[in-house]
């Protein structure tokens, strides 16, 4: 009977990755948010069709790609294994990179479509104050779009501390670099050690209900600070 | 002066137009633009403004906007801009909202000052009425000392006080910055009280142009009034029938004969005209200070 004593290992992993992953995602999707919110060009549906690929893709087709591309035979994986020593497959860092692909579509929407509601004469009229585009975006119309920043930010960490399917696959189970809160999980259940299964799956559920009760309290709250009514 | 020879195709409303207009504009004077919606006011200012592109030519004093070759962005047109809906910064409190446009305190305090704002300065703009907004955001368009000041329909959505409070702040304004103001505007006595110019478009073309005085006072030959209003029923009594008409926020009635009744039907929009006697005036009610 293996001991059910709670190794908080999986879950600093599951945060770490999230926490740096959320934090990349969030420098590469805003300019891209902001691009696809203002321009007018033809391909804009192409462009979205792509980053909202992650959501439709079975996460282990992603990962066999992705393990496909990143491993020593490829040339991407090859060349980033001889001139910086970098190995992307079963490694933390190739974790990193697998999981920006994966939930790049959940930082980019939520900015997106916030940066789409905003009034666009209200954006016009800091350009007639003769601010740049730069200036406009991150001085006006970031902080007037802050609960879909916070939903992004939130919603990408969340879906990445529930990724399963995409980890497993390029980061394999190595205790202490690959090895996750989801992927820990799923060994419990293969080896039949219940208990632990439970005490984590729970601790999971708590994590998350809780992070998601304090976007959605924090949302209410700053509706009402815009002074808008809460009905 | 400013010289702007533009066209533009427009689409929207009922199938495609072109906006076709050349314009000279003494500096410092108030134009008024006016005409049916859909007719390329707004499309005009915007232009003027940078934010929309056009093909002609841009020229205030000795500066070219544009031209064949260059085409200013908004970013350096020297230009303050009131929109209808206010699109104040949100994020930002009313002192804020004028502060990032220029850090020039004292401006600021000055123009709140001017008009009335004092108090709100910390307030954020979801918590002010209409009429509180829209005064933040001619403060706002005044921030950068603009040339020229665009107003896109600055009144309309606010109520008939509050539009004569503001309009007094927006003559005195245009005054003391000695800015060429052109305001989008459906307001006859708005246009009368404030502008020295009204031009009225119609498809995109200028259809009328001159002092508010000649474009809007429309007495021909020997007629002493005339005001126009729609025909909401014509009935019969005895002989004669009866003509119910409103005027602005007045019902009156007017007689008419047999063939004219004949000739009108309700919905009609027409003019009253008056020869025979010369109206007269009495006070409607007490004077209030404004």
């Amino acid at each position: 009977m293996p001991e059910t004593a709670l190794d908080l290992t999986p879950f600093l992993l599951s945060f770490k990755l999230a926490g740096i992953t959320t934090l990349i995602l969030f420098l590469i999707a805003l300019p891209v948010a902001w691009w696809l919110s203002q321009t007018k060009t033809r391909i804009k549906p192409v462009v979205e069709a792509i980053v909202s690929l992650p959501i439709v893709l079975p996460p282990s087709v992603l990962g066999f790609y992705l393990l496909f591309a990143l491993s020593q035979n490829s040339p991407v994986g090859s060349f980033l294994e001889t001139h910086f020593g970098i190995k992307l497959v079963f490694s933390f860092t190739g974790l990193v990179v697998a999981s920006c692909l994966y939930s790049f579509p959940f930082m980019v929407q939520p900015l997106q479509s916030g940066f789409e509601g905003l009034n666009p004469r209200m954006l016009e009229a800091s350009y007639l104050a003769g601010k740049s585009k730069l200036r406009t975006m991150l001085n006006v119309a970031l902080p007037n779009i802050k609960p879909a920043l916070l939903s992004g930010l939130i919603i990408t960490f969340a879906h990445t501390v529930g990724e399963f399917g995409v980890v497993l696959m390029v980061g394999g189970s190595i205790p202490g670099e690959t090895r996750v809160a989801s992927v820990a999980i799923y060994e419990m259940v293969e080896n039949m050690d219940y208990g632990s299964a439970h005490l984590y799956s729970a601790v999971m559920l708590l994590a998350s209900f809780s992070v998601l009760l304090v976007v959605y309290l924090f949302n209410r709250r700053h509706k009402r600070h815009l002074g808008w009514r809460d009905d | 002066m400013i010289e702007l020879t533009l066209q533009k195709k427009l689409s929207g409303g009922p199938g495609a137009m072109v906006l076709d207009v050349s314009l000279s504009v003494a500096e410092k004077s108030f134009v008024a633009i006016a005409g049916r919606s859909g007719s390329g006011k707004t499309t005009l200012l915007r232009i003027l403004a940078g934010l929309e592109k056009a093909g002609g030519t841009i020229q205030v004093a000795d500066r070219i906007w544009q031209d064949e070759e260059t085409t200013l962005p908004p970013q350096q047109r020297e230009i303050g801009f009131v929109f209808q809906d206010y699109a104040l910064f949100d994020n930002m409190t009313v002192l804020k909202n004028l502060l990032f446009v220029r850090k020039e305190r004292e401006l600021a305090d000055y123009l709140l000052e001017l008009t009335g704002l004092s108090t709100l300065a910390n307030r954020y703009p979801a918590t002010l009425s209409g009429g509180q907004r829209q005064r933040v955001a001619l403060c706002r368009a005044l921030m950068g000392r603009p040339r020229i000041l665009l107003m896109d329909e600055p009144l309309s959505a606010l109520d008939p006080e509050m539009r004569q409070k503001l309009q007094h702040d927006i003559l005195r304004l245009h005054k003391e910055f000695g800015t060429t103001t052109f305001m989008v505007s459906h307001d006859p006595s708005e246009i009368y009280r404030l502008a020295d110019r009204v031009i009225t478009l119609e498809e995109g073309r200028i259809l009328s142009d001159g002092t508010p005085m000649e474009i809007l006072l429309k007495v021909h030959g020997s007629q002493k009034f005339s005001v126009s209003g729609e025909i909401l029923e014509i009935t019969r009594a005895d002989v004669i029938h009866i003509a119910i008409i409103a005027i602005g926020q007045q019902i009156v009635e007017v007689v008419l004969d047999e063939e004219e009744s004949r000739l009108f039907k309700a919905g009609d929009i027409v003019r009253v005209n008056t020869k025979a006697f010369a109206p007269t005036i009495t006070l409607a009610e007490e004077r209030n200070s404004i």
